[in-house]
């Protein structure tokens, strides 16, 4: 099935210069519809404000951690079918369980490369 | 060991410890002191009073020695400085990284208006950069890190310094206790490469779930 490139995807980094590296490398796959937040609560509120299709997000950021953002997006009736991909250099397998039993769609430990960014991104929007 | 072995051992330690003195000197003196208090204390008081003095001395020892090491610019100086040197590292790797993305977007701009091998090729050399850039976030992440343990070490030696009487412990002001976070056992950032787990590591792992 096509995927739908003029949905609307937040991502989520405290880091600037890593916003606009996946900024940059989503509008080489032709997702040019990208929004930007730098922690969880300010994803969190962009969501309930907006309407997103997807949502790529690190983990470690204050005050509130990719994993909360995760958590109350998996608690909101509204958005708990929104597929989302935990972007993060923590790589420990408890992360990992922690984020699946928590609901994420996919799973990239970062530094991560373009290809593996295309490949999940279609594997969770298929898969919904 | 006998009382006399004992003896032998201490003054040896003294004759490291104070290579100018004399044992003579040494047991002159404990001589005397003992002679004025004969018939005041008993044989095993007098020892025990012996072996609090040598401790007493012991401790003030060790801390002329750590006056002697100025421990207080390893907080003061040394640690500040190492600190306010990674930060300008995060800085300038941040100002670096934004020039090279500055300069990647123009170069994707140009591929946009090409067709063909030329567009692609150009295309694949900016994603490359793109993907090697993400270094300034790893390379971050790994110095806050190593800015988190040297403020450990700061916070640790302060206390001994306050502990063994340096000058600095009446006045640093309390180091208040980190509140743990409640996901902290999970916020490691990035593991070293050697043990860390790929991305085929945690496809697998999250295989194993469906």
């Amino acid at each position: 099935m096509p995927i739908d490139k003029s949905m609307n995807v937040l991502i989520v980094d405290d880091y600037k210069t890593m916003l606009r590296i996946i900024r940059n490398l989503l509008k080489q796959i032709e997702f040019n519809n990208v929004e930007e937040a730098t922690d969880g609560a300010e994803a969190l509120a962009k969501l309930r404000a907006g309407n997103f299709g997807l949502v790529i997000s690190d983990w470690n950021m204050v005050p509130m951690t990719g994993l909360q953002l995760l958590q109350e997006v998996r608690a909101d009736a509204r958005l708990k079918a929104t597929p989302f991909i935990m972007v993060t250099a923590e790589s420990k397998t408890e992360n990992v369980v922690a984020a699946k039993q928590a609901g994420v769609s996919n799973y990239i430990v970062k530094p991560f490369n373009a290809e593996t960014l295309r490949d999940k991104i279609e594997k969770v929007l298929n898969h919904g | 060991m006998g009382d006399a072995d004992r003896l032998a051992e201490r003054l040896s330690e003294i004759r490291v410890r104070y290579p100018g003195s004399q044992p003579e000197m040494v047991a002159d003196v404990v001589h005397a002191v003992l002679a004025t208090m004969s018939g005041d204390l008993s044989a095993q008081e007098t020892s025990l009073l012996a072996e609090v003095e040598a401790l007493g001395k012991t401790i003030a020892s060790a801390k002329a020695e750590i006056a002697a090491l100025r421990v207080d610019d390893i907080t003061d100086n040394h640690i500040p400085f190492a600190t306010d040197e990674l930060d300008a590292i995060v800085e300038h790797t941040a100002t670096a990284t934004n020039a090279i993305l500055n300069s990647c977007e123009t170069l994707d701009d140009v591929a946009g208006s090409l067709t063909g091998e030329p567009a692609s090729k150009l295309q694949d050399a900016t994603t490359q950069i793109y993907e090697a850039c993400s270094f300034q976030d790893i390379t971050g992440q790994r110095i806050t890190k190593v800015v988190a343990t040297l403020k450990t070490i700061e916070t640790k030696v302060a206390q001994i310094v306050a502990t063994f009487g340096g000058r600095s412990g009446g006045n640093r002001a309390p180091v208040e206790a980190e509140e743990a976070h409640p996901e902290a056992a999970l916020l490691n950032g990035p593991q070293h490469p050697t043990v860390a787990m790929d991305q085929s590591d945690i496809d697998k792992l999250l295989a194993s779930f469906e």
